[in-house]
């Protein structure tokens, strides 16, 4: 194992993510703290409790898996897509080390700062509504399991575009749009049946479920499906850094 | 000949359906300066970069001391330094960070005394804390050099060292060059200026169209492939080459006062002093003569011509 090789990847985009400190950490918070002023405040104001449990601290555990998300993808595809870009890509694939050494160190250093942003999230959410987490190893392990996750797909992303366009394409059109109907806002009970079988295939219902189901014992899928998902999630990306490495694919060709 | 780098068989077929390398072979031998000549699109760069494991090969192997560059991937490419042809560099970072950057890449410990020293070396000490892109064009040349040689490698490629750097700077590029080779290291380094291969070269491969032309000792290569003439002068014009000289190929000038004499310097019956003699003997009177050697430049012409 190349562990020099690993921390000096994993210190390199930490690193980045401290030169960028406001665009890194404080960025996310300032737009949680609006949608707890828009939908906790305006908008919760008007709206009843969801399973017993306020609008405002309902949202709370999807807030922080969109944040999550977005930061975990846009950080790992960003770190990778950017030596691609400037050539110096040349170095990594130069150098004695393996597609799981580098894997580690950039998913790492993204999933870490994703983490501290969920933390701070979940932080400043504590300002705006009483927080109680009922489990929270559960909270942790999704909380966890989901940074490097979507921090594995966003590096996959970075692997795979060729330009800025296409580093954008899908964190936009699928990943918001997935989050923003995977239940950050309701449950799925509150859409016509139709929609909530529709709404079963989106995997990030799965995420936001298990995650909220740590914090209040509420949830639209059983915790365990949940969890089953994000595994499953986890090593299709896993498979597809490998493969991407082995065949060269976008890198060596 | 101890071999560092033996190359097989090497063939590469990019997805476009362009043929870069065409069935290569060659081995490099340990502590040499090898040279690859060729023009652009030579497949030059594409040989470089399978070996460093930058570019998959479709066909062929790669051992570098005794490690297949594939499956043995680590200890090859731990042995290896390059110096890219391109000036890439990250913009943001400084000059000391992206030496123990490629430091740490190579699995070596970080030596703060060690990179002081290479960056003295490369007169780039007082620059250890700028921004890499604050740095001049041959700034960044000599960064990229001291990337490539962060981890101590024993075979560096130097691809293109000195494309679009002033004369002095590719003058102590040549002589770092020549101290890496006094200290033990490799290099392979590929260039477009023949006086490059010329001046600082031990052996000398020509590449074209994706394959390997010749690969030969410089001094060989030029004395082999290399054409030797001599140009003699005469007192007075001549109608036309006397019969009693015909056997020596000779070529009269325009102006009827200078004949070309194109040699084997190695075959002594054809010399220039049999020929002297027997101009001589024609009757002729001599006012001067001059004799001049092929390049490496004139042979890699010729070469590539040759099989165009």
């Amino acid at each position: 194992m190349n562990i020099y090789a690993i921390r000096v990847i994993y210190k390199y985009e930490m690193l980045r993510a401290w030169k960028t400190i406001l665009q890194s950490f404080a960025s996310p918070v300032i737009s949680t703290v609006l949608y707890f002023v828009v939908f906790g405040a305006a908008i919760g104001s008007r709206i009843e409790q969801v399973e017993g449990v306020s609008y405002g601290a309902f949202i709370v555990p999807g807030l922080i898996m969109l944040a999550l998300l977005t930061h975990s993808i846009a950080n790992a595809s960003f770190g990778i897509f950017f030596p691609k870009f400037t050539g110096t890509i040349y170095e990594l694939l130069s150098a004695p080390i393996s597609f799981f050494e580098i894997m580690v160190g950039y998913v790492g250093a993204a999933a870490t700062k994703s983490f501290i942003i969920g933390l701070i999230i979940l932080g400043t959410a504590g300002f705006f509504v009483p927080l109680e987490i009922a489990h929270p190893v559960w909270m942790f392990v999704f909380l966890i399991l989901t940074c490097i996750s979507f921090s594995l797909f966003g590096f996959i992303i970075g692997l795979w575009a060729i330009d800025f366009e296409k580093l954008q394409l899908i964190p936009l059109l699928v990943i918001t749009p997935l989050v923003f109907l995977g239940g950050s806002f309701y449950t799925i009970d509150m859409l016509p049946p139709a929609w909530q079988t529709v709404t079963l295939f989106n995997p990030v219902v799965y995420l936001i479920s298990g995650f909220r189901w740590s914090f209040f014992e509420v949830s639209d899928v059983s915790v365990w499906i949940s969890l089953g998902m994000v595994l499953t999630f986890l090593l299709v990306c896993l498979v597809t850094v490998w493969w991407m490495f082995k065949s060269g694919y976008r890198l060596k060709q | 000949m101890q071999t560092i780098v033996s190359i097989s068989n090497l063939s590469k077929t990019y997805a476009t359906g362009f043929r870069a390398l065409n069935d290569v072979s060659l081995d490099i031998a340990r502590g040499e300066i090898l040279a690859l000549l060729g023009p652009n699109g030579a497949g030059k760069t594409t040989l470089i970069s399978i070996i460093c494991g930058i570019v998959n090969a479709s066909s062929g192997t790669v051992i570098v001391d005794g490690h297949n560059n594939v499956s043995d991937y680590r200890a090859a490419r731990a042995l290896i330094g390059l110096v890219p042809q391109e000036l890439t560099l990250g913009a943001f970072d400084t000059v000391w960070n992206t030496l123990s950057f490629s430091r740490g890449l190579f699995g070596k410990k970080p030596n703060p005394a060690y990179l002081e020293q290479l960056l003295k070396d490369l007169s780039l000490w007082d620059k250890k804390d700028n921004l890499l892109m604050t740095l001049s064009g041959g700034m960044k040349r000599r960064v990229l050099i001291g990337k490539a040689l962060s981890h101590q490698p024993s075979i560096l490629f130097l691809d293109e060292p000195t494309a679009g750097v002033d004369v002095e700077l590719r003058k102590d590029m040549w002589a770092l060059v020549r101290r890496l080779r006094e200290s033990g290291v490799t290099i392979i380094l590929t260039t477009h200026y023949i006086e490059e291969a010329e001046e600082i070269a031990d052996r000398v491969g020509v590449i074209h169209k994706g394959e390997l032309l010749v690969v030969d000792d410089k001094l060989a290569l030029m004395h082999k492939l290399g054409k030797r003439q001599l140009v003699i002068e005469l007192e007075q014009a001549v109608d036309s080459i006397p019969a009693t000289l015909s056997a020596w190929s000779l070529e009269l000038s325009t102006d009827h006062m200078h004949l070309t004499y194109t040699y084997d310097p190695r075959n002594p019956e054809k010399g220039v002093a049999n020929l002297l003699s027997a101009i001589s003997d024609a009757g002729l009177l001599l006012k001067d003569v001059e004799t001049s050697q092929s390049s490496l430049e004139d042979i890699f012409i010729d070469l590539v011509h040759a099989k165009s």
